[in-house]
């Protein structure tokens, strides 16, 4: 049976949304930034692809493998960096249901701060990798090995201008509806870059390190 | 670290040189120079006009969803004209080259024809990829961003910038495959590309390097316009629209963006692979140094087969709107179809291996892939037979939307039927790299081209507020028609005699005679291109003749789109509409309830013109031309100026305006007064199958509301 078919009384019928207020901005940019989120995640699934592709033993050609460079130790600071980081950016959010706009200015600076941190070791890491002859025109598994970590570094990287740019909005405009929205996105993003750099450490240095 | 390039390099700027210019080349410098007088004369004409200010305030800054999908198709019309253009110098090289003497007259260095391979290849490449990614994609993305806010009741896009900059840097796109015509030169391996020919040590010059940038921002935008439909789909709907009463074309608009979505990342990747490949000297797809060729062929599928559903799924939901509105019927099989479309959206993820069975990849793989591929024909047939049941018993309008929606019928028919011989590997092995599968291809994309004609016939009155001349569009049906005859019927029979495909040397002389209908068959293309142009000449001679004054321009239409004003205000909506049924708008019309008016208003919330998006698209077209030349200073500052444009925007925000109530009255009684009378009660009703209870109280309601012409010949079986 069709809706067309039941008898409508005209007097009764709905037409026109009177009390329709328009979307929820908030809701539907967060919806919008966790779409994003999804295509990130097959932009690193991509890669991920391309990294268990090149990482046979003929896919390092004469060059080393990552059980002969990669440091498990060194980047678990990263990994102990960057998820204090992510806590610390927890604080500050928690601290944006009190409306303290301290505690989010405090929480931001910090979360910067370590994801200073982990930018400063992946840096000098692949700088120590390179003095000693690791370098992505070496064959493709290392050009692998590269593109999968420098893309994840590249994404803290913009991460780290982006908690500036909301330090800035925060301290000039408070918490707005346009910062609020962004807050959370960014919350997000920079759990969405800890959760990938899970998968990283794991099948990138624990296993290359294990192999 | 950076790759070194053969040939001289300047710091100012990079690989640039005069001499990259072709301007000894016969077709290419006349084709500048006409270019240029035209833009010439166009800019001479605006300012004579004194249009700049409206183009600036109406055009160039707009965030309004539908005049950025006016741009987007006036965008992919340009872009299929020019792979057009490509498409009838490939024909004609062919024709021209076919049998093993030489042509004797060494035009432009050629032996066989009149294009040297070189050249050839370039135009192939340059073909594949205008057509699908610069001409079918705007041309469904702009269809798309014009028509889901209406069918959904929304007043604009979730994200009205975030639109105009999917436009902006689409357009980046074009600008960088255009002016790869005259400064430099194309990719010349396909339109996929193949590893390793587009490595740097087999493609020394910036032909790939172009090829990579364009693709890299047509991805990009799309991406963008892809999160932005989702976003307003799932939250943008007006009260009372359901996802049980979402029109099929919305439907298939959320599927086929979830596709893009979700397979662009893949392609861009690939893409920035292959950069980093040719411009820092790594190793993905090299043939030695641990390098895998047949890496990128998979990433580039893994994007490239979800890509082609993306196309085809807007198509077929605009053969889902205009097959029931010249039905008269509802949609058969509404829940069938939104199913299909998502069977065929996830099917579309298990199937891209089919486009290189001869990779070799063992029975286990490719009976899989296989049985994958054959598995699209069950929810593509469902949704074919739903059309031909909702075409039977239907009182079927022969329009030239009808005609145009019908032959993509045809198409789809052969197209899919060719499609299944070729997921069978044993069959695939035989034709693969043929013209077989270029002629099966083809099927599938004149299939979206001629669901896009129909749909911008159909959707025309509602933009503009008069119709296409119906007799121009009928007979630039038929010429199409005949052209897409006479060109691919002899194109599977060349396939099945073996012609391999991109040809610029057919060598066999018993070829000749089919390459002279294809010819023939080119030429009757350029004559329903010629029909389409006079179609828009006569139609906007004539607009008063044409207009419309109704709400509901054909007067059988069914979804939202056609309850508001004919043109539609930017608005889209004076008041949002509750919505009642699946099929709104047919709804309405047989309660009688199509000239009721919301007897009051309430203020509204409209998004400011930007001019940043536009900014931002030409910066990342002046990226895509730095990194091409390897001019490092632009590429860079380009690069740091749209981030600080992007931060300049953020920080600045957009409060938009308010539209008080009493203003919006009385712009919504110009709109009405515009359309001159509302009489859409006296067109015809719907007939039909289920064309609904015409009830008592809706006669009532017209008797009070004034005249009224009874659907007397309607057939209620």
């Amino acid at each position: 049976m069709h809706a067309q078919d039941k008898v409508v009384d005209p007097n009764e019928v709905v037409l026109w949304s009177d009390d329709y207020e328009g979307h929820d901005v908030i809701s539907t940019r967060t919806f919008g930034f966790w779409m994003y989120v999804l295509s990130d995640g097959m932009l690193f699934a991509t890669l991920f692809a391309a990294y268990g592709v090149l990482s046979y033993s003929h896919s390092y050609y004469t060059g080393p493998t990552p059980a002969q460079f990669v440091a498990p130790w060194y980047t678990f600071i990263q990994t102990m960096a960057l998820f204090l980081s992510v806590l610390a950016y927890g604080f500050a959010m928690t601290a944006l249901k009190s409306g303290s706009k301290a505690g989010v200015v405090n929480g931001i600076i910090a979360s910067m701060l370590l994801g200073g941190v982990f930018l400063g070791l992946n840096v000098h890491d692949v700088l120590r990798m390179i003095s000693i002859g690791v370098t992505p025109e070496t064959s493709g598994g290392l050009s692998a090995f590269y593109a999968l970590t420098q893309v994840h570094a590249a994404h803290i990287f913009v991460g780290l201008i982006w908690m500036l740019v909301m330090l800035y909005q925060i301290m000039r405009q408070g918490f707005t509806e346009d910062t609020v929205g962004r807050l959370i996105s960014l919350r997000m993003f920079w759990q969405f870059q800890a959760v990938m750099w899970v998968f990283i450490y794991i099948f990138v240095y624990l296993w290359g390190y294990m192999s | 670290m950076l790759v070194n390039v053969p040939g001289p390099w300047s710091p100012l700027l990079g690989r640039l040189a005069l001499s990259e210019i072709p301007y000894t080349n016969p077709i290419l410098a006349p084709l500048f120079i006409v270019i240029v007088l035209a833009g010439i004369a166009l800019i001479a004409g605006v300012t004579y006009y004194g249009k700049w200010g409206y183009l600036w305030k109406e055009w160039f800054t707009t965030v309004d969803h539908k005049k950025l999908g006016i741009m987007y198709i006036i965008l992919g019309l340009i872009m299929l004209f020019r792979g057009f253009i490509d498409g009838l110098m490939m024909r004609t090289q062919q024709a021209l080259g076919d049998g093993p003497g030489d042509n004797g007259m060494k035009l432009m260095g050629a032996i066989h024809g009149y294009l040297a391979p070189f050249h050839f290849g370039q135009i192939y490449s340059a073909h594949g990829l205008i057509m699908i990614l610069l001409a079918a994609t705007p041309l469904l993305v702009g269809l798309m961003n014009i028509i889901v806010p209406l069918q959904i009741g929304a007043r604009d896009m979730a994200y009205p910038y975030l639109n105009a900059l999917g436009l902006w840097i689409t357009t980046a796109a074009v600008f960088l495959i255009m002016i790869s015509l005259f400064v430099g030169d194309f990719s010349h391996n396909g339109w996929f590309g193949y590893a390793p020919i587009f490595e740097m040590a087999y493609s020394p010059g910036v032909g790939v390097d172009y090829w990579i940038w364009t693709l890299e921002l047509v991805a990009l935008g799309t991406t963008l316009g892809s999160i932005n439909f989702l976003a307003t789909v799932v939250k943008m709907r007006a009260p009372g629209m359901t996802w049980g009463r979402l029109p099929v074309f919305t439907w298939t608009a959320v599927s086929a963006n979830i596709i893009a979505l979700t397979s662009f990342p893949c392609l861009q990747v690939a893409l920035a692979l292959v950069g980093a490949d040719r411009y820092l000297g790594t190793h993905f797809f090299t043939a030695g140094f641990g390098g895998n060729l047949m890496l990128y062929t998979n990433l580039f599928w893994l994007w490239g087969h979800p890509e082609v559903y993306f196309v085809i799924l807007p198509a077929f939901g605009m053969l889902s709107e205009v097959i029931p509105a010249f039905s008269e019927k509802p949609i058969f099989g509404y829940i069938t179809m939104v199913l299909a479309s998502f069977a065929i959206a996830g099917v579309s993820w298990i199937v891209w291996l089919h486009h290189f069975f001869t990779m070799g990849m063992g029975p286990y793989v490719s009976t899989e892939f296989s049985i994958a591929t054959m598995l699209v024909g069950i929810p593509t047939g469902v949704k074919v037979f739903n059309w031909a049941f909702t075409l039977y018993r239907g009182r079927l309008t022969f329009s030239a939307a009808m005609l145009w929606s019908i032959g993509a019928l045809f198409l789809l028919l052969i197209g899919g039927l060719t499609g299944m011989m070729l997921a069978i590997p044993a069959i695939n092995y035989m034709v693969h790299n043929s013209v077989f599968v270029v002629a099966h291809f083809h099927m599938m994309l004149l299939c979206i081209v001629y669901a896009v004609f129909s749909a911008i016939i159909f959707w025309f009155p509602k933009i503009y507020g008069f119709k296409l001349n119906e007799v121009w569009g009928k007979i630039m049906f038929w010429l199409f028609s005949a052209g897409t005859f006479l060109v691919f019927f002899p194109m599977f029979m060349l396939g099945f005699m073996g012609e391999t495909r991109r040809l610029d040397w057919p060598f066999n002389p018993q070829w000749g005679a089919w390459f002279d209908v294809q010819e023939i068959g080119i030429f009757v293309y350029v004559l329903s291109v010629l029909a389409f142009l006079w179609m828009l000449y006569v139609s906007i001679r004539d607009r008063h003749a044409n207009r419309v004054h109704t709400a509901d321009a054909w007067g059988t239409s069914r979804s939202l789109e056609w309850l508001t004003d004919t043109p539609v205000p930017f608005y889209n909506f004076a008041m949002v509409p509750h919505i009642n049924a699946l099929d709104e708008v047919a709804w309405r019309r047989e309660h009688g309830f199509m000239d009721k008016k919301p007897d009051h208003f309430k203020a509204i919330h409209m998004p400011n013109n930007t001019p940043i998006a536009l900014y931002i698209g030409a910066l990342t077209f002046l990226v895509g031309f730095g990194l091409t030349w390897r001019v490092w200073w632009l590429t860079l500052a380009s690069l740091i100026l749209a981030v600080i444009l992007m931060i300049y925007r953020s920080n600045k925000g957009d409060p938009g305006y308010i539209i008080p109530a009493e203003k919006m009255e009385e712009m919504d009684r110009e709109s009405k007064a515009r359309m001159l009378s509302d009489d859409s009660h006296q067109v015809p009703h719907g007939g039909g199958f289920s064309g609904g209870t015409v009830t008592a109280y809706a006669a009532l309601d017209r008797d009070a509301s004034g005249p009224l012409t009874p659907p007397s010949d309607s057939r209620h079986l």
